[in-house]
Parts: structure tokens; sequence; C-alpha cells
């Protein structure tokens, strides 16, 4: 199969997993699950060096979801990639659950950082990568931002940093949805002009479509020629992207789903 | 190494560059106080196992959780305000809730802040810390016991909050003195009252107990370098013996020492027990000798205590 098709089917299987997992449940964070379902199908089926039947290997490449919110989608992938049963995922956030709302490395297998509270995973990313230069490791941090969780100053803290270090084994995204809980991210604290302010702080930064599988990983091939500057990919994404009933609306930051629409977005994704 | 006659810190740097040696991990992550903690020692020695993220604390925190999530030993540092109450959120979720390595250095606890004045004046650092699960927190009397608690505190996995004077203070222990991370130690014995008392508090509790002997009253005093977890079994063994308990600490007296203590005594053994601490006020600017004597913090604030709890013990 060719790249394009393969990265855009496992987009499609972590986007129709997430919609089972949120609709078993009846309520979660459907909108900013759905809107990194690219990035995590790029990251996890092409570009990241990690191996599921050895989870722990101190050499290989981490992920920090520092919107933790989007849990639901990196279960989903983690799922498919093998690193547990896809069964695991209909338990989300029931009592007991390994996989909570927000991302919790001492509870999943294959979550690399508990993230949940905005703008602290990005830290911890910049320290995970500074830890790795000193050890002389090339492994890169790969690390998700929202365009909301941008309003946290914690998050120019550390790019500050990172920026300043020259940390160029971090590879960031930021998923630029447009949208937050109480509406337009423009309307309520605008974080624009982003491009603008990621090279401010010394980063190499592009802007792509967010749901172009290519696009998303020739920029990463691109930022890992980069030296001397971490790198920011600013992925144009859409909340809620595939789910019919919810796509490009605030609303679905946190939202009931019930199973008759989660099954009803899972078939029509996998008409198109 | 020389524990007595030395600041703090001195003997602080020195202790972090033997662990540094023997703990190829161990990594110190500073937010632009490291001339004040002179760590700056440190960096002379391991420049690149030297972090400074400059004056930005929650990311300090969130750097070392990082550090340590891929096998690092961070020890992060700055004053015991910005240690603690402005990084509140990740020390608890970066570093306790994520379950990682992370040891805190807060310098300048309570008063000692002195000339930096209200601002930079933590009465409210131990409360802070206290309601963290799976924290310890740790407040050395003197070099001796810094420095006989420091490889324990390496030993164990997990936050550890440090609240270190910088200053030189008279030493308290022999030097050899045994510490236990969690256990309290006695210093003098008594039959009357117990004075719990912690950090530099010490020092006027045991000054407290002289005048009291004038008067005839015989107090214990026993040292709780580890406010958390506490040593409920030394707590209790005093309430039993004296029926009477006095708290000694830098700190206000919700949520410290005192809180920590009375805790104890109403759910295992109550007894009569006072608390000394500053009283629910703000910090202010001032030498040390003034707001030990403004606060309520002199030995003769402990002897009023003890007069108090001995009246209602009856």
């Amino acid at each position: 199969m060719e790249k394009r098709a393969y990265l855009e089917e496992k987009a499609k299987e972590i986007r129709q997993e997430t919609l089972r997992c949120i609709g078993t449940l009846g309520v979660g964070h459907i909108g900013g699950s759905l809107s990194i379902a690219d990035v995590l199908a790029v990251l996890y089926f092409e570009k990241m060096n990690i191996d599921p039947k050895n989870p722990g290997l101190l050499s290989r490449d981490r992920f920090v979801l520092s919107k933790g919110h989007g849990g639901p989608a990196v279960y989903a992938t983690l799922a498919i990639k093998g690193y547990f049963d896809k069964s695991l995922l209909l338990t989300l956030n029931q009592s007991n659950t390994n996989l909570p709302s927000h991302t919790d490395k001492n509870k999943t297998i294959g979550v690399d950082m508990t993230t949940g509270s905005l703008g602290q995973g990005f830290s911890a990313a910049v320290g995970m990568v500074t830890a790795a230069q000193l050890d002389g490791s090339l492994l890169t941090v790969y690390a998700i931002i929202g365009d909301g969780e941008s309003q946290e100053g914690q998050i120019w803290e550390s790019a500050m940093f990172a920026g300043s270090r020259g940390l160029d084994t971090l590879i960031a995204f930021t998923d630029y949805n447009k949208l937050q809980i109480d509406g337009a991210v423009c309307d309520i604290n605008d974080v624009a002009p982003l491009d603008k302010k990621w090279e401010a702080f010394n980063w190499h930064v592009q802007v792509i479509d967010g749901h172009d599988v290519l696009a998303i990983s020739e920029a990463i091939d691109h930022a890992k020629e980069v030296k001397g500057k971490p790198s920011m990919i600013i992925l144009n994404t859409i909340k809620g992207k595939g789910a019919y009933f919810c796509e490009g609306q605030a609303g679905s930051h946190n939202m009931p789903v019930t199973m008759d629409q989660a099954n009803e977005a899972i078939a029509r994704l996998e008409r198109k | 190494m020389k524990l007595h006659d030395r600041q703090l810190r001195d003997i602080y740097v020195d202790l972090l560059i033997e662990a540094a040696k023997k703990h190829p991990n161990l990594v110190i992550v500073e937010a632009d106080l490291m001339k004040a903690a002179k760590t700056t020692g440190f960096a002379e020695v391991f420049p690149e196992r030297t972090i400074n993220v400059g004056v930005a604390e929650a990311n300090m925190i969130g750097v070392a959780a990082g550090l340590s999530n891929m096998g690092k030993l961070p020890f992060t540092h700055t004053f015991t305000p910005f240690a603690t109450r402005r990084c509140f959120d990740q020390v608890m979720l970066s570093v306790a809730y994520a379950q990682l390595n992370v040891k805190m250095v807060g310098s300048d606890p309570g008063i000692m802040a002195t000339l930096n004045g209200g601002t930079h004046m933590s009465l409210e650092d131990v409360g802070i810390m206290r309601t963290i699960p799976t924290m310890t927190i740790f407040e050395p009397v003197d070099g001796v016991q810094l420095a006989g608690m420091f490889d324990q505190i390496i030993e164990h996995y997990g936050p550890v909050y440090i609240r270190l004077l910088r200053q030189e203070f008279p030493s308290v222990f022999a030097d050899g003195t045994q510490f236990t991370l969690g256990k309290a130690i006695k210093l003098e014995e008594g039959t009357d009252v117990s004075i719990f008392a912690t950090g530099i508090m010490v020092v006027e509790a045991l000054e407290a107990r002289k005048i009291l002997a004038e008067e005839g009253i015989s107090a214990s005093v026993v040292n709780i370098h580890t406010v958390k977890p506490i040593d409920r079994e030394a707590i209790i063994a005093e309430a039993k013996k004296t029926r009477a308990i006095v708290t000694a600490e830098n700190h206000n007296i919700i949520n410290g020492l005192g809180s920590a203590v009375a805790e104890v005594l109403v759910e295992e053994y109550p007894v009569v027990m006072e608390r000394v601490g500053t009283k629910d006020h703000f910090g202010e600017v001032g030498k040390k000798d003034f707001l030990m004597e403004k606060f309520g913090l002199k030995a003769h604030n402990i002897v009023d205590a003890v007069h108090r709890v001995l009246e209602r013990k009856g």
C-alpha cells in the first residue's frame, strides 16, 4: 500500500476507535482527540522508533501529549499499534480503568508522560530532551500542545528555554483547531500569530495542513534535518474532524456522544 | 567534610558534589538563584549537569520532572515561596502524581528570608507541601543533620522537599549523630512537658528547657526533622509520658508542624497542647532577631506556651 493510503487508513482507524471508545462511555473529549488523529498516525505508524513488544526500551523515541485531554486518541493509537488489546478501549474512565481522561504514564502502557494540567507536559518534554542530550542520545521527543493550551504561561517558559538551548531533538506540534471550551481562540485570547511567536522564541517553524498525512510526514523529515533549533510544526486542524455531529464545533471539547452517533460517524468514515 | 561553623548552603553544595560523584544521574535544576545557594560551586565541577532555566520556577519543576522521567536525579532549588506556592500544581502533578523522583530545595524558610521581606517569606510552605500525597518534608537543624540525612534522601525514591537554611547556624548535633528519615530524634529527656521543635526553633526549645529547669519544670525536647511522614510513635510516646505537648516551628501554626502533631494526638492520644509559630500573619521585612521577637518565636514564647499548657494539664 502506498504511504498516503496506509497512513490515512491508520488515521481513520484511530478516529473510529476513538469514536467507539467515547461513544461507549457516552461522553468525552471528542473534538481535540479527533483533530490529532492524523499526526498520531504519522508518528506511531511511520516516524517513531518504538516497539510495542518492548515498551520500556530506553533508546526509544518519546511522545508527550501535553494537551492531555486528547487521551482517547492516544489510547486508540496505542491499541491499534499493539500495546494492548482494543477491548481495553471500552474501559475509558470506568472505575479502576487504566485509561483515564488524561494520559497517565503510570496507568497506560506506552504513555510516556503524565499530563492533563495544561502547560505542564510541554515542560516535561523539554526536560526529557535535555536528559537525552546529556546522555548523548539521539532519540527524538515529540510533543503535542493545544492552541488553547498556548495561552498558558508555562508553554512560553519552556519554549524560551528550549529555544535558548537549541534543543533540536525536540519536535513539537500545535493542534491549531482554533477552538477552545468557551468559543473561538481568536475571540477569547488570541494566540495568533503563532508562527511568528515561535520564530521569535528561536524555534524552527512550519505551518501545514494538520489533516494531510504526507504533509505531516514531510514536515517531520524536514524538522529532523534542522540543527541547533527545536521544531514547531503548526497543524491547521479542525476540531472534531471526522465526526459529522460535532466537526468544527467548540462544544465538541467535551460532550455527550451517543453510541448511535458514534456508530454513524464510524460508518461514514468507512464509506469515505 | 567540615559540618560546623559554616553556612548550610556551603555544606549543601559539598554534599551535592560528593553525591554527584557517586550518582552519575544527579543533576541540578536552578531558577536564577545559583549565586544565592552557592550552587555555582557545583557548576564549576559539573557544568554539564547544571541546568539553569532562568526566572521560571514552573518550568524548573516541569523540566526536572522530565529529567527524572528519563532516569535523572534532579535537585531543584529556589527560595521557599517560589519552590512551593508558586509552582504547587507543577509539584503536585508533574512530580508527585506522575510518581517522579525530584528533590526540591527551598532556601530561606519562614522568617529567615529576613531582609527580602514578606514577598519572599514562606510561612505556609510546609502546609502546602504536606497536602501532596507521597511528599516527604525534611527541615535540617544544622549541617550535621543535613549531611546525616543526605544519602537517605537520595536513596528514597519519590519527591522530597528540603527546607534549607542558607546561613550559618549554631550546631546542635555532634558529628556522627545518626538520623533516620521519618524518625524524630530526642535531644533532652523530661517528664512534665514535651517540646517538639523543627529547624531554627530547636535552639530556642533547648534554651526554653534551661529556663524551665530553673523553675523546676522538666521538659523533653524532641526534634521532628521530617514533618512528613511524621513520626507518630514518637509523638504518642511523649504524650503518654508527659501528657502535655508544645510544638515550635518557624512557620504558621496552621498546617505546619503544630497541625501535624495535633492531628496525631487527637486521633491517637488526646492531651493538652500549645503551638508556637507565627499566628496566621503575613511575613514582613526585618532582621532575624526582630522577626523572631515580633512573631513570637523566641525561647520565652515557648516558656509561656509551656506555662499555659501545664496550667491546663492541671
